[in-house]
């Protein structure tokens, strides 16, 4: 069980730090004072949250709605946080909301498959390691070719590689967020780097 | 440690989430095994050339307007007051990026430059370790604490029962001289009042500012300039200057 190894000091700091935070007290939703906490605690993370929508839906107008939905239903909750952050906090009532809105798209067999899950289909998962790997140089590719790239990541590999390395989460907090072992959250991260990378080369070999 | 185990925690190493024992493990295998070197070479440079492309989205400004929007409307916080509070709850690091942008801002006017050099101060004390140098809720500790130290002696008072819990003294700098600072909390927000000698004996009628989010009490009482600092909303601000000011003319200050 790969989680043991795991530094805890990350979570016994965040939880330190949260002592120092205003608590909420309780309030009535109309409470003008809990919507200023609310608005200073919640709206900084507002690109995050809609960055994570972006590759968690792979649709923006979708993206909006749901962190839209995602500020409304943080607040009505807002009450009951506790810390000790408000970045994962958020991003699991926004998960939830984004698992909701898979639910309806797949109750709607009419709505449109966007041609990135196709690719998604059709794209290599996993690749055996090269033998000499270390005489391969990554390219570096542009923005828009990366943000494909991860975008045809395979659930549930797409959201823990964004949580981590573009949400900038540890460990523990993705393990929280997704509400699995931090073991997994290992494992899926590895698959992940390793399914983009297959992508990131093949992609080379594309003519373009 | 075998290349099965290395190929999963060679990315916790990258990531920075291995204690140093299990760093040094997963070290000395990769020292051994080109194989797992390259891998942990490629996947560095993969995360690198990322964070390089930058990936991230902006959400679109007619987001943060209909979400502000569903919100209940106390006075419109600009947004810079929500950066810099975020700020100021935010690590050491994120206070002293704060304390920069309140000195981009300072404007020419000395009472203003003072007044936001004591809104830095204040962001200062939100730092670990920094805000009080004498803790005591007991106002015959701090004021003591102060002799020597100040050519005045801040009028420290007991709040407690008023709702502002005294919590210590700290010496700060503002305006290139010592300070006295005597820190209060209303639940969790902390109020730094700075208090300073001035050639002016004249009483002062209090007014309030807002700079840069946080809101400032300043008045001034036989021969001291105070500011009290806050991230309180105003009236709570009000109520605690005049709640002190009320003690001090009982004379219950210690």
């Amino acid at each position: 069980m790969p989680g043991r190894w795991i530094e805890t000091g990350r979570a016994e700091a965040s939880s330190a730090r949260a002592g120092q935070k205003p608590m909420p007290l309780n309030a009535a939703n109309d409470d003008p004072e809990k919507a200023r906490r609310f608005r200073d605690a919640a709206l900084p993370h507002l690109d995050d949250a809609y960055t994570l929508a972006r590759y968690l839906l792979r649709d923006a107008t979708d993206a909006e709605d749901a962190v839209q939905e995602c500020y409304l239903r943080a607040f009505k909750h807002f009450d009951s946080y506790r810390g000790p952050e408000m970045k994962p906090w958020l991003f699991a009532i926004l998960r939830n909301v984004c698992r909701a809105e898979f639910a309806r798209r797949a109750s709607t067999p009419t709505a449109a498959i966007d041609e990135v899950t196709e690719t998604a289909e059709q794209a290599p998962l996993w690749h055996e390691a090269p033998e000499t790997p270390e005489t391969q140089m990554l390219r570096r590719w542009d923005a828009d070719t990366i943000r494909r790239l991860v975008s045809a990541l395979a659930e549930p590999f797409r959201e823990t590689f964004v949580l981590r390395e573009i949400n900038n989460l540890s460990y523990r907090e993705i393990a929280d967020v997704a509400a699995v072992p931090v073991g997994t959250v290992m494992s899926r991260l590895a698959r992940a780097r390793a399914m983009l990378r297959s992508a990131w080369m093949a992609e080379e070999e594309q003519p373009r | 440690m075998t290349c099965d185990e290395a190929e999963i925690l060679l990315h916790a190493l990258i990531d920075g989430e291995l204690d140093a024992g299990h760093a040094r493990e997963v070290e000395a295998h990769i020292a051994g095994c080109p194989r797992c070197a390259a891998e942990l070479a490629a996947f560095r440079e993969m995360s690198k050339a990322i964070a390089e492309a930058g990936v991230h989205y902006t959400a679109p400004p007619g987001l943060r307007r209909r979400i502000e929007a569903s919100l209940p409307q106390a006075t419109p916080a600009p947004s810079r007051r929500a950066v810099l509070r975020g700020f100021a709850m935010g690590s050491a690091v994120s206070a002293i990026a704060a304390t920069g942008l309140v000195a981009i801002v300072l404007r020419n006017d000395d009472a203003q430059r003072i007044e936001s050099e004591v809104v830095s101060a204040h962001l200062r004390s939100l730092q670990a370790g920094h805000l009080t140098d004498v803790i005591s809720t007991d106002q015959h500790t701090v004021k003591p604490w102060f002799n020597g130290k100040l050519d005045v002696a801040p009028p420290v008072v007991d709040l407690t029962a008023q709702g502002f819990t005294l919590i210590g003294g700290r010496l700060d700098y503002v305006d290139a001289r010592a300070i006295g600072a005597i820190v209060y909390r209303r639940r969790a927000h902390i109020i730094n009042l700075f208090v300073a000698q001035t050639a002016n004996t004249q009483h002062q009628a209090a007014r309030t500012e807002t700079i840069q989010g946080f809101n400032i009490r300043r008045w001034s009482d036989r021969g001291l300039n105070y500011w009290a600092v806050s991230d309180l909303a105003v009236d709570e601000l009000v109520d605690f200057g005049e709640k002190y000011e009320a003690a001090m003319k009982t004379g219950t200050a210690g």
